[in-house]
Formats: structure tokens, sequence, C-alpha cells
């Protein structure tokens, strides 16, 4: 492989990049009688979308509803990966879009965000990880993502504390490598669209639980919120796992299944892991964040939920799985534990789009994967709000494929089971 | 971890399972009769609900019998359960 990549000097002492907290965030306003556009769930989803109505669409008559307090849900829970190496070319084409936004969010939101391109390893333990993942690479290439296949040298080369012995269970044979990966700080992605969205004139309105709605021949005229009634001109769900408590309401049956995701810190510790690395065989991934907590996430729990919790065992597998691939973390304190609630779908791609009615939409079912989109999906729900008609690049996400049969399936690579 | 109480075994440690979705779903009576929205609601349409489920679990780890049970998807507390030939309990 080509060396230019594994230079890449170590984050240098934790937290000292963190910015201070500003004076001023979001208003909190009262709620109007009536919007053009209700986006429901103040989450990453939704306030990215609320900030491109205004930015690119000049669409300011737009409330966000949040049930809890902006981006509480995971927007606050997730693990903060940021990549575009997925398979297929309808993914490869919105995560990529994505992942140019990332590279210029600072400046558009006025911002910072901590965007940090230290890479992703996805390792790979058996022969057919390692003929899955270079074919993932030459998919990522064809379109134009970076991405290259790397040997388990090269691995210890980007990240020293890799276990790469071939006497463990589960021998390192290699990995796909994106150099443009990250991780971002997810609290201030959120305050950088809420405060950019507040600013242009978008009400934000925190403690507001969607209750039902009102509906009207093929449209819903109006939510029903612990606020009040609310009339809407076109209505968004951005509810992530809590989507379908939504949908039951209006009759609108999704192919969703919420699970509980968990994901867990250690202590602060000195720089010791430059990049990213993720293994779905062994099933743990891992980076360390700019204040030093290493910052790990499993699969999802097996079984629905809604609790934003989980089960122990997954966690302690988890734990057995990062421990045989960074001996070092024998050592590391756990600090926290906590669960998300993912909506999967049966072809682990999400759905977005038009359902029921004429003026609904939703953007849900991103599984444990939503957090890299947040950009690229704000930008494509605002053109889809904004002229009624899906953007090219989620058009493929649409709930029609179910029964077309042109599914997604990004099993594969969404990089955790699910 | 909990306990879950399989009907063959009584309580047994969460591990020792596998969750295999939604309980009751009927395959097609005639399935060769089925429109593609049909069978598309079929395969991959379940229902999600915040609160009780009805939803089959399996002793992997034990009797390797599958069971129904009823559970609390929002407390994840199990209701009840019962053998995949008893009736859904009234009241769950």
């Amino acid at each position: 492989m080509s060396t230019q990549y594994l230079d890449a000097t170590p984050p240098h002492t934790p937290g000292a990049d963190l910015p201070e907290h500003p004076d001023f965030l979001w208003r909190n306003p009262e709620p109007k009688k009536s919007y053009e556009i209700v986006i429901v769930g103040g989450g990453g989803h939704g306030l990215a979308t609320a900030h491109y109505l205004a930015r690119n669409h000049g669409i300011t008559d737009v409330a966000v509803l949040e049930k809890g307090w902006l981006a509480g849900g995971n927007m606050a829970r997730n693990t903060t990966l940021i990549r575009s190496n997925y398979l297929w070319d309808e993914s490869a084409a919105i995560y990529e879009h994505s992942l140019k936004l990332w590279e210029t969010l600072d400046q558009d939101l006025g911002y910072p965000i901590l965007f940090s391109q230290r890479g992703v390893l996805n390792l790979a333990h058996t022969l057919q990880d390692v003929r899955d993942s270079v074919r993932r690479v030459e998919a990522n290439r064809l379109n134009g993502i970076d991405a290259e296949f790397v040997g388990p040298e090269d691995v210890k080369k980007l990240c020293p504390i890799v276990n790469i012995s071939d006497d463990i269970r589960y021998p390192v044979l290699g990995a796909t490598y994106q150099p443009r990966g990250g991780i971002a700080k997810h609290d201030y992605v959120a305050w950088g669209f809420a405060r950019r969205a507040s600013d242009a004139g978008i009400d934000l309105i925190q403690n507001c639980e969607v209750q039902g709605f009102e509906t009207d021949g093929d449209r819903v005229t109006a939510v029903r919120t612990s606020q009040g009634t609310i009339g809407a001109g076109q209505v968004l769900l951005a509810a992530a796992g809590h989507t379908s408590t939504l949908t039951d309401q209006l009759g609108i049956k999704l192919p969703l299944q919420s699970h509980p995701l968990q994901a867990l810190v250690s202590e602060l510790l000195e720089p010791v892991h430059p990049t990213v690395v993720m293994s779905n065989a062994v099933h743990v991934y891992v980076s360390q964040a700019h204040k030093g907590e290493l910052v790990m996430g499993a699969g999802v729990d097996a079984y629905n939920g809604y609790g934003q919790r989980g089960a122990f065992h997954i966690i302690e597998r988890q734990m057995a799985a990062a421990v045989e691939l960074f001996p070092v973390f024998a050592r590391a304190h756990l600090l926290r534990t906590w669960g998300g609630i993912v909506d999967t779908t049966p072809d682990a791609s999400p759905i977005v789009g038009r359902v029921g009615y004429e003026n609904l939409f939703v953007n849900c079912g991103w599984g444990t994967g939503g957090f890299k989109v947040t950009p690229g999906i704000g930008w494509c729900l605002a053109q889809t709000l904004a002229k009624q008609e899906p953007h090219d690049l989620v058009e493929p996400f649409g709930i029609e494929r179910f029964v077309s049969g042109v599914l997604v399936d990004e099993h594969g690579a969404a990089g955790v089971a699910h | 971890m909990q306990l879950i109480k399989c009907p063959w075994c009584g309580p047994r440690e969460e591990t020792e399972f596998h969750y295999g979705g939604q309980a009751h779903v009927e395959y097609p009576a005639e399935p060769a009769a089925l429109s593609d929205e049909e069978w598309a609601r079929y395969l991959f349409f379940r229902d999600n609900p915040k609160g009780r489920f009805a939803e089959r679990w399996s002793h992997s780890h034990g009797c390797r019998r599958w069971f129904n049970a009823i559970r609390d998807t929002a407390t994840y507390r199990f209701e009840a359960v019962y053998r995949p030939d008893e009736p859904q309990p009234v009241n769950s």
C-alpha cells in the first residue's frame, strides 16, 4: 500500500482543542398556530434539515418539535463515527455527499464541530472477510471514495495498539481503510445546526411531545402536541427509533424494528488510539474522543426495545473482543454505559420519502449509522420538502422498494449487525 | 441480564435464549394468490409497539424449543410465556 497516510501524528493533549461554550445557542419560542413545515424530532437529522431549508431554499416558516431537549436522543448517545465506505452505489452516493459536507461544515455553521479525519479501519478476520473487504474497496473506488485494503502490518502502523498476532481467536488478516473517515463532536454538530436554524428564524420547540395528528383526506393538516395543536403544510417525521410510535397513530405501518444499541466510554486516557477501528466479526468499534475517553460500541441487542438501555452480556462480549484486539485496554476503567434506540429495516438501509399521505414524509430506519449522514440527509430532506419530491440521492430509499424488490442490502457495510 | 422463564425448563439466564421477533405471524394460506404488495407485508412488515408485544423466543442453549412470550418493550419485563400450541393469554 502507499504510505502517505501512515505518518499521521497522534492527537495532542486531550481536550486542548475543545472550544469554550458559546454564550448564545438558540431561542426558545412559543409555538405559532401553524407552520409551512413541521419537523418532528429535534435530533441531528431534524436540525440539519431545518438549517438547509433556510440556507439552501430560504424557507424559514418551519418548526422543529422535540419531545425532550434538543439532540438529547440518539444524537447525544452515538459513537460519532463518520465514513462513506458503503458497498452499493445508492448508499455510497449519499454517505459520500455527507462526508463532503462534513469537510466544510465548520465554516458553513460558523461553529467548531471538531471533525477529525483520522481514518477508519474496518478489520477483516477471516478469508471471507478479506474477500468482502477487497470487493468493497473496489466498489468504493469506482464511486470515487478513498479506500484501500491494508495488511496486518499496516494496520499496526496506523493503530499501534492493535494486536496483530496470529494466535488470537480472530486474528487480524487485514482491513479496509478510509483515510477521510473520522469523528466529530456530536453535541457541537447539533448545536451548530440548531444555532444557525434558530438565527434564520426557524422555531426550535423543546418539551413538545407529538401526541397525535389531524388529517383531511390525503393530507395531514395538523400535529397535536403537549403544547397544543400546530397546523402544518407539510410534516416530516425524523424521530429515529421512535418513528413507529408516531406512524402507528396515523395507521401507517413501516418495516421498522426498534432495538437498543449500547455504547460506553472509558475514563480519560493519554492519546493511545490515533484512528478509528471497527470490527464486524468480533463486534466492537473504538475511537478515542477529543478529551481522551475510549468510545466503544457493539451490535444491537437482539430484542425490540424502547428502554434506552440494554443487556449487560452484550457489553461483556464487546469488552472481551476489545481486550483481545487491544490488550492495553485491560487496565482501562469503564466510566459509563448507555443505550439509544435505533430503528432497523430488513435491508439495513433507511426509509426516506413520502408515506401514506400527500404531505407526510419520513426519514427513518438509519439503524446504527445515522450520525455520519447528518449533514447529507439534512441537505436532501430540505430539498425534498422544498420541492415536494424526493432528492435524487434519497429516491432509491423510498418505501416502495419493499414491494418492488429493489432493496439496498447494506448488511455487509452497515458496520454493526442488525 | 434477566431470567426468562422457559415453559419447559423454568427460569434461565437471558444468554441461553435466542430472539425470534413477532409471534403469531401466519404463513399465507394461499401463497400463489398473493400480490407483490401482500408478499411485502408478509415478509417485511412487523409490529413495533412501545409496550406489550407478543414475540417468539427459542431456548437455544437449553431444550432448544421455541415458545411465545408477552413482553413489554418499554420495561423489557416478561408478562407471560406460553407454548406455541397455547393461545395468546387474554388481557395481555
